[in-house]
């Protein structure tokens, strides 16, 4: 195989990894949703969690596009 | 994207450059070390001349300082308890040099110093040496106990003790992967939707009017990257914070 088909390839193939991430982040964003319409005065605590809690799945997918990357440009 | 008609050089923005001409050359002083200091001394000069009017019913910049140190004050207070005092100070240079690195980046002909893995996986050493440091001196040899939760069964030892340590060690590398693929693939995707505006314009009339598309992408993804920038710095130093919560009360 032409290995810059090859490389477009792996990097696309390295980019799976954001279906996880996008069902994660959706369900954080979901229990935040259910738990500020349950009790809206815990809303300040429970969305700095949420926050942190989406920014470390969001670290999933940027590892994973790191990767393509690193495959693409290297 | 080296297959494509026109190759898009989504990487070349993050070279460093010396700065100051020869002089500059001469002892490696690149634009990231400009931005660094110019950020430095932003923060600096928001401090000192934010605060000098002292005056009891704040004005717009004294607001603003105001607002910096009791928001940072608050999260070390909140995460990691009483002790957290004496970690205010470190917690507010590093929230307040990242912020600035990320935001000083989003300047056009600026740079960002975050985005260089070098930058971010010494800062995130920092934290993780300060915080080891932290552990060492408060609890002594009584430390390791951290890496065995009390309770769990003893048969399980073998296994458990390795998955801490790894997960012990593995802080710095996530801590600085996350922040410096943040703003590089934030960056890249500038440059990647500025490419397609030349491209569009470069093929006809027809093309150009459909620039609008990627250049309207371009502007959300400016707002979207100025929330990724504060968002991030916010990780960075309530996660610095959650270590030396542990830190210090080990579980």
């Amino acid at each position: 195989m032409d290995v810059a088909a090859a490389k477009a390839l792996g990097a696309g193939i390295a980019v799976i990894a954001l279906a996880g991430v996008g069902i994660g982040i959706g369900n954080i964003f979901s229990a935040l949703v259910n738990s500020v319409a349950r009790n809206p005065s815990a809303r300040d605590q429970v969305f700095g969690l949420g926050i942190l809690g989406f920014a470390l799945t969001e670290a999933v997918a940027l590892f994973a596009l790191l990767i393509a990357f690193l495959i693409l440009f290297t | 994207m080296a297959t494509g008609g026109q190759a898009i050089d989504a990487l070349g923005q993050f070279e460093l450059h010396p700065v100051f001409g020869p002089i500059g050359a001469s002892v490696r002083f690149t634009q990231s070390n400009l931005m660094m200091l110019i950020g430095a001394a932003l923060i600096l000069g928001l401090l000192y001349f934010g605060m000098r009017a002292k005056a009891v019913v704040p004005g717009r910049l004294q607001a603003m300082a105001e607002l910096c140190y009791d928001g940072i004050h608050g999260m070390c207070i909140n995460q990691i308890g009483a002790e957290g005092k004496a970690f205010f100070p470190f917690i507010f240079t590093l929230f307040f040099f990242v912020l600035m690195g990320n935001l000083l980046g989003l300047l056009p002909f600026s740079f960002t110093y975050t985005s260089h893995i070098a930058v971010t996986f010494a800062l995130a050493a920092m934290v993780i040496v300060i915080v080891t440091g932290v552990a060492l001196r408060i609890h002594g040899l009584h430390f390791f106990s951290y890496f065995f939760p009390a309770g769990a069964p003893k048969l399980l030892a073998p296994l458990i003790v390795p998955v801490e340590i790894i997960s012990y060690l593995s802080r710095p590398v996530s801590l600085s992967i996350r922040l410096f693929a943040n703003m590089v693939a934030g960056h890249v995707m500038f440059e990647v939707f500025a490419s397609f505006i030349v491209m569009m314009a470069g093929a006809g009339l027809i093309g150009g009017v459909a620039a609008i598309g990627p250049l309207a992408v371009n502007v959300i993804l400016v707002g979207f990257e100025l929330l990724v920038a504060v968002l991030q710095a916010y990780v960075f130093a309530i996660l610095t914070c959650i270590y030396l919560h542990d830190a210090v009360h080990l579980h």
